[in-house]
């Protein structure tokens, strides 16, 4: 067991290593620090001084791989791919475009994404898989055929009709919760409501009906068969069988995403203006600042690959099959 | 005039060309012929089948582009044209793109929905709503004439529709008869029955749905702006039959950039499997770990400021939107590859155990010729089931991506991008909501459509769904 | 329908009886294309009897099983007539909410499929306990008292271990044992055993079929047993019942059904058996294939297969004629009201074989062949340990003779096939082909060679690839070996290869899912001639086929060995086959042979333990003879780690000391006929 989690840990690196390399391409080798430099100075009044300054106050202002000029190890290290990728693996996350610390940033602003996607999942988990049970109880009836055309119609409105329909409704007409906005203390609360609940209706046509298919494919089993043969009743065998032996795809599914869940999801907080890192990412894409997508885009792969080794360590805890070989 | 060939428009026919192809040769394949008569038997599919069609029709006519001659430029040998580009569909649709007013202004309002010092006969100047300059410009008294005359529009396409589908339904009954050795009454009400393998009576229904819109909107865009129009005073309802494009650019070549990687590299890893399939299992789970929308804004982010720094590589502003959302739709080929790469390779994984690779192997059937011959066509149901699939996720994804700002260029008509403006005019006091009705009522038609129609392949094609179901 | 109803309802009183099906109708699907699976079947079953349900496949039988349990597949097929009568209860008229008593409860049902029959996430315990708890009323720990107690019941050694198991965790006939245990819980009046011993191998199936002997015998319960196999119906039933096209057409007790078949269809079934008695002739077939149900018919289902067919036959549908004994019979034949045919058509012996060549010389020879795959395991994936799955082997085929390997499931017999044809690179030894080492040979110079070899698999569905015409099938390997080049001459060779092996020449424009099981094996056997190999290896090429269509297969490849002079190498597991066709057997226990010999003598006087329990283990249908099983203790051991010593010493009922210690030399008995035992020194 421990032997297994120590190499998946083991053949996690080599794709860390991939990402650090992609990004680093992708922010550095397409375009050169003068060119962003020249961006973020406006394209008018662009002097070389201003470029170098540029450069020189955010850290550009060295090789890419390696420095010639200064000896020894310092000529791998004080290069930009050491300072700003390398660096990367130890969290040091460094200084954004704007000059603020990105570290510091993060640690601030995981904790409201949590409070909005951690809700978000578990609630929308309890629905989703009681609507799918529903329909696959009631599989061929009238009850599952609406079930299944409901899904595909919501599955095909935009997540942000669900956003900006939900804040139209229930915070302008009923006034029931405010729209936007985020507190501290339990007065966060109040702000998360919205965000959780349109979060979970808006993604309640694609899951309904993915995990009914699950079920279903489970109900086609021969064990099935089986425990029907033993006379076991219908809310049995849905509960106890089925959708014990579904909870393996559902489960392994979920646990991907659970550490990205930090992360938070970029539009629903920009909508609800939640101080979390969703936001932040949108902030920076809108202001250009390379620093923190770049950021975002190297943590958001750890927590991946995180999410991955925690799939692969669920696997063995939900299914005996693999638990025990 | 000087036909234009953007990028996308290219890709775009050569898409069409590879449909119309794979037309011919899934004629000629039972395996796929079978599965695709089912699909045409199925009233839902057929009927989503047709709007969808009549989304890509508007596409397809809105793909073909030209500079027109600029005028008075008889002196001199060099003939100068426009900067701008156009597409048939905007000289189909001329005055929905002229007809522009000053800025907001209402669905079949006749005045702008804001407030402006307006001169009276009498010389007086008052803070009244003006009149708008081509909206219901044709009534004398709107406020009393308007419902009438909308009426009476929407009458004579009833009329028109009528007329059309009395033609149409009769065309029909004279093919039915030809195929069935009917005569044309018995025909007739054998396909109002829907006793033909096509399911006609939800064609034809859908069908005069639609022509009924089309000529609802001829009738009515010539007088009115119907959805509206934008901060600039632009039609709205121009600029969603606009978009239509753009989302099925987004929605299609996004797949067929991807799909050659997706296949090869799948079939290739599950067949060779030892180092090919650690390279490619290595580089799919590489690029599956960065989060999609982090991945693309990035390189959204750093096509911009290559763009913006290279200014002169672009002679219009088209060339520069649509290059854009050619580079947008290689990205998102790039961040979508790996599902379909991963199914591919644990079929082929499969499939290569199977009896008949065997027994291909023990004939000593070279390699490439044994994916070209027994894998590629076992899997083709996997990659079919795919892009249908895809499509409309690509198409929703876009407005996302637009809304978080990386999406296609801001000056491209787009749904995502109608619905980022709607964002600030849904926060105006009175409210102005109907951007963002125009992008969803097209929005969900499309997705609508093509989620029903990519249900019906998808039960079509898999074999599972159908062992299912006995 | 109803005349035969009344019949059986007269000769046996009430009481005895425990079962009465009567007018069955199962349907699947809606309206004219409804196939009807079930087509008014009635039977009864008594309290302590086994009825054996025999068919072949699709013929309804197992339909039958589930329609009486109410667990037809959901929403397609349904039940659309009959009665189904427990003790005089309607199980049809019961609400849900009854019959679920009755499932597990009155009736239990054991399936073909241990491996996928048992809920993967449960423990077999908690398995077992749901039916305690539903039925008997048993929770916690008395339920697993119980089940500890049931598993003991079924065989299960350290039965206070396995109980709180997962079924992955057990072998394939613990996990039928499993079943039974489960079915055994709710002390049911009547078990349904649906092919309950088909999936396992032959030794396996020994115990099984004891233990639910055993069982019955103990608790009185009555048994429906269907199966294609007579010789489990012959070890095992009271009565039979035989179906044919969603019909009963005959019924008769055992003892009357062995010695005098009466419906032509049964009769046909006995003589396709192959056996060593007919080595010298063709086996006799049934024609042509089973109507598909989705008609409704108005004649004999039969009648257009059948040899003794005449007008009646094909005009009038045949009554269910039952005598006092409960004896009955659908067919003209016995129907006094029906005038006899003119000539009674008598069979005529089919032609003799004509003699083989002779002097044949060592077309193949194998020796010391080793396949080991490793184990990987460990933070590095280090090799930790090999699957040896075949571990020096060695075999010698004459040009124009068949050798069978014999073996059950696991031994490494397909895993030598493929070996052979460097389909899997051999870990050591020699395969020698015509004097020339095709280990040695890579690339271009082995594929050149391959024409000379060919295979035939096991699996009629997988071998051919669904989006190929038949005729670009049989093509493939002509053109990869660039045999005929010109593309009209390689047609006409389709078509004569079509029509040797049975098929029409039009049929080369047809895809495969078009043709019945034993035309795909047709097709894969002219793939295989296409180009013109001298020697085929068929792996189980006719184990996925029913008794009436493996005649026809093994009629086809003895008449192509004297024809073609072709070399078989012939993998299987049913020994009767071996005895039909093959001229030198070979027995394959983890790896190794353990016994090879002319196939008469391997047969009647085999040498090693191994063999002799094999031998004795495959279920015959000649009863009466009194022999005994030698029976198998436990389940074949993992080839990763074989036991020490003789592989076979742990389940061996002779084992010495010595047997634990050294793997035993090869002993001679007799001319070519050797076994590796220490008892035989």
């Amino acid at each position: 067991m421990l032997a297994y989690i120590l190499r998946r840990v083991l053949y996690a690196l080599p794709i860390l290593i991939g990402v650090n390399l992609i990004t680093f391409a992708l922010f550095f080798v397409v375009n050169t620090p003068d060119d962003m430099a020249r961006m973020h100075l406006g394209m008018k009044r662009v002097t070389p001084e201003a470029i170098e300054r540029w450069k020189d106050e955010h850290g550009y202002n060295m090789p890419l791989l390696y420095n010639a000029e200064s000896g020894g190890l310092d000529s791998l290290t004080e290069t930009i791919f050491f300072e700003k990728s390398v660096k990367l693996f130890a969290f040091q996350f460094g200084q954004s475009d704007s000059g603020r610390d990105i570290g510091h940033d993060i640690r601030q602003r995981m904790w409201p994404s949590l409070l909005i996607a951690l809700p978000t999942l578990l609630l929308g988990l309890v629905v989703y898989l009681s609507f799918a049970l529903l329909l696959a109880f009631f599989r061929g009836s009238y009850i599952d055929i609406g079930g299944v055309v409901l899904c595909i119609i919501l599955m095909s409105i935009s997540a942000l009709f669900y956003i900006i329909g939900g804040q139209y409704l229930v915070g302008k007409m009923l006034h029931l919760v405010p729209i936007s906005g985020f507190d501290t203390g339990w007065q966060a609360l109040k702000f998360t409501i919205l965000p959780v609940l349109i979060g979970v209706v808006a993604a309640i046509g694609s899951n309904g009906r993915f995990y009914r298919a699950i079920f279903l494919e489970e109900l086609g089993r021969d064990y099935v068969r089986t425990a029907r043969a033993k006379g076991t009743s219908e809310p049995r065998l849905m509960f106890r069988h089925v959708l014990k032996n579904a909870m393996i795809p559902v489960l392994t599914n979920i646990v991907v995403i659970l550490p990205l869940l930090f992360m938070g999801s970029l539009i629903m907080e920009s909508f609800f203006g939640i101080p979390g890192l969703g936001s932040y990412t949108i902030d920076a894409i809108q202001n250009q600042d390379f620093a923190i997508v770049r950021s975002m885009v190297f943590l958001g792969s750890v927590l991946y690959i995180l999410g991955l080794l925690l799939t692969d360590i669920s696997y063995t805890l939900v299914d005996p099959r693999i638990r025990l070989s | 005039m000087m036909p234009v060939i953007l990028w996308t428009d290219a890709l775009v026919w050569l898409l069409v060309a590879v449909i119309v192809l794979s037309g011919f040769y899934m004629r000629s394949k039972p395996h796929l012929r079978e599965p695709w008569q089912r699909v045409i038997r199925s009233r839902t599919g057929m009927s989503a089948l047709v709007v969808l069609l009549a989304f890509v029709l508007i596409g397809l006519l809105d793909s073909l582009h030209f500079r027109e001659a600029l005028p008075d430029q008889t002196q001199g040998g060099e003939v100068h044209y426009s900067g701008e580009v156009m597409s048939v569909f905007d000289k189909l649709v001329g005055p929905l793109r002229t007809r522009v007013e000053k800025t907001y202004s209402a669905p079949f309002s006749a005045w702008l929905y804001m407030k402006e010092m307006v001169e009276r006969p009498d010389g007086s100047q008052v803070l009244d709503y003006p009149r708008l300059e081509h909206g219901a410009a044709h009534l004398a008294d709107p406020v009393t004439e308007r419902d009438a005359d909308i009426a009476r529009r929407l009458g004579l396409a009833t009329l028109q529709t009528l007329l059309c589908m009395a033609l149409l339904g009769l065309a029909t009954a004279a093919l039915v008869a030809r195929r069935y050795r009917l005569d044309l009454r018995a025909a007739l009400g054998l396909s109002l029955r829907g006793g033909t393998a096509l399911p006609l009576p939800a064609l034809l229904l859908t069908l005069t749905v639609l022509i009924w819109l089309l000529f609802a909107a001829v009738n009515l865009a010539g007088a009115y702006h119907v959805f509206g129009t934008d901060k600039v005073g632009q039609d709205v309802f121009y600029q969603a039959l606009k978009s239509i494009r753009t989302g099925l650019i987004i929605g299609t070549l996004t797949t067929l950039i991807m799909l050659p990687f997706a296949v090869l590299l799948g079939i290739m890893a599950g067949y060779f499997r030892g180092w090919v399939d650690d390279v490619i299992q290595y580089l799919y789970t590489t690029l599956n770990s960065i989060p999609g929308v982090l991945l693309i804004a990035a390189a959204v982010l750093m096509m911009q400021v290559y763009v913006d720094t290279h200014p002169e590589l672009f002679e219009t502003m088209a060339e520069r939107a649509d290059l854009r959302l050619l580079f947008l739709c290689i990205i998102l080929g790039v961040t979508s590859w790996t599902g379909l790469c991963r199914m591919l390779r644990g079929e082929t994984l499969k499939l290569r155990e199977m009896d008949y690779i065997q027994a291909a192997t023990a004939f000593g059937v070279p390699n490439f010729v044994v994916i070209l011959r027994h894998i590629l066509p076992n899997v083709m149901h996997i990659v079919l089931i795919a892009v249908v699939l895809d499509f409309s996720g690509l198409v929703l994804a876009e407005a996302v991506l637009s809304y978080v700002g990386v999406g296609v260029d801001p000056t491209m008509n787009s749904w995502g991008n109608m619905i980022n403006r709607a964002r600030l005019e849904m926060a105006r006091e009175p409210m102005v909501w109907w951007s963002l009705l125009a992008a969803f009522i097209f929005m969900f038609t499309l997705v609508l459509a093509a989620n029903l129609f990519s249900d019906v392949v998808r039960d079509a094609f898999d074999p599972r769904l159908r062992e299912q179901r006995g | 329908m109803s005349e035969c109803n009344h019949g059986s309802n007269n000769s046996r009183r009430m009481t005895d009886k425990l079962l009465t099906v009567r007018d069955l109708q199962v349907r699947f699907g809606e309206g004219e294309g409804a196939v009807r699976a079930v087509d008014g079947v009635s039977f009864a079953i008594d309290r302590g009897e086994t009825l054996a349900l025999l068919g072949e496949s699709g013929c309804g039988k197992s339909m039958t099983a589930l329609a009486l349990l109410r667990l037809l597949p959901q929403p397609v097929g349904h039940i659309a007539g009959g009665q189904v009568l427990l003790e005089g209860q309607d199980l049809l008229a019961l609400p849900e909410m009854r019959m679920r008593q009755v499932r597990g409860g009155r009736i239990a049902m054991i399936f073909q499929e241990p491996m996928t029959s048992l809920n993967p996430v449960m423990t077999v315990g908690r398995q077992i306990g749901e039916v305690l708890a539903a039925h008997k009323g048993l929770k916690g720990r008395a339920a697993r008292a119980r089940s500890v107690e049931l598993l003991g019941l079924v065989g299960i050694p350290d039965a206070g271990r396995r109980v709180d198991e997962y079924p992955h965790q057990l072998s394939g006939g613990m996990k039928q044992r499993v079943m039974i245990a489960m079915a055994l819980a709710g002390e049911p009046d009547l078990l349904i055993a649906d092919e309950p011993t088909t999936a396992l191998d032959v030794t396996i199936q020994a115990q099984v079929l004891e233990l639910m002997r055993d069982i019955q015998r103990e608790t009185g319960m009555a048994m429906l047993l269907i199966t294609h196999d007579l010789g489990v119906v012959a070890g095992m039933a009271d009565r039979v019942a035989v179906m044919y096209a969603g019909q009963l057409v005959e019924q008769a007790s055992r003892a009357d059904f062995f010695t005098e078949p009466r419906h032509p269809y049964s009769r046909k079934l006995f003589a396709a058996l192959p056996d060593m008695d007919k080595r010298d002739r063709p086996l006799t077939v049934i024609p042509g294939t089973v109507p598909t149900l989705d008609q409704s018919f108005h004649a004999c289902r039969f009648a257009d297969r059948c040899a003794s067919a005449w007008r009646t036959c094909h005009e009038v549908e045949p009554a269910w004629l039952e005598e006092a004994d409960g004896r009955g019979v659908r067919c003209h034949l016995y129907d006094p009201a029906h005038p006899n045919p003119p000539a009674a058509g008598s069979e005529a012996e089919p032609d003799r074989l004509a003699a083989r060549s002779a002097a044949p010389r060592d077309l193949l020879e194998v020796s010391r062949l080793k396949v080991h795959f490793p184990i990987h395991k460990g933070l590095f994936k280090r090799t930790v340990g090999h699957v040896y799955a075949v571990d020096d082997v060695d075999i010698h085929i004459p040009t124009g003779r068949t050798l069978a390997l014999v073996g059950e499931s696991g031994c490494g017999k397909t895993t030598v096939g493929k070996a052979i044809l460097q389909l899997l690179r051999p870990t050591a030894g020699s395969v020698r082909f015509d004097g020339d080492e095709l280990t040695r040979l890579r690339g271009e110079a082995l594929r050149r060679r391959r024409r000379e070899f060919q295979i035939i698999f096991q699996d009629p569905f997988s071998s051919m690839n669904p989006r190929m015409q038949v005729g670009d099938i049989i093509e493939e390997g002509m053109v990869a070996q660039g045999l005929v080049p010109d593309a009209g001459a390689r047609r006409q060779r389709v078509e004569e290869l079509l029509e040797q092996v049975g098929l029409r020449p039009e049929h080369a424009r047809r895809y495969p899912h078009e043709f019945s099981g034993g035309q795909r094996q047709r097709i894969c056997v002219a793939r295989a001639l296409a180009v013109e190999p001298r020697l085929i290896i068929c792996d189980e090429p006719t184990s996925a086929l029913d008794v009436s269509v493996q005649a026809q297969i093994l009629n086809l490849l003895k008449r192509l060995q004297l024809e073609l002079d072709l070399a078989y190498l012939f993998i299987t597991h049913n020994i009767s086959v071996v005895a039909y066709l093959a001229d030198r057997v070979a027995v394959m226990y983890l790896g190794r042979i353990v016994e090879e010999g002319p196939v008469d003598r391997v047969l009647t006087d085999p040498q090693h333990p191994y063999t002799r329990a094999l031998l004795s283990a495959v279920p015959r249908i000649d009863t009466d003879t009194g022999r005994e099983v030698i029976r198998l203790e436990g389940d074949i051991p993992s080839p990763s780690n074989p036991p020490t010593g003789c592989h076979f010493h742990p389940r061996c009922p002779q084992a010495m000391e010595r047997c634990r210690q050294a793997y035993p030399d090869r002993f001679e008995r007799g001319s070519e006929h050797w076994a590796r035992c220490w008892l035989l020194e």
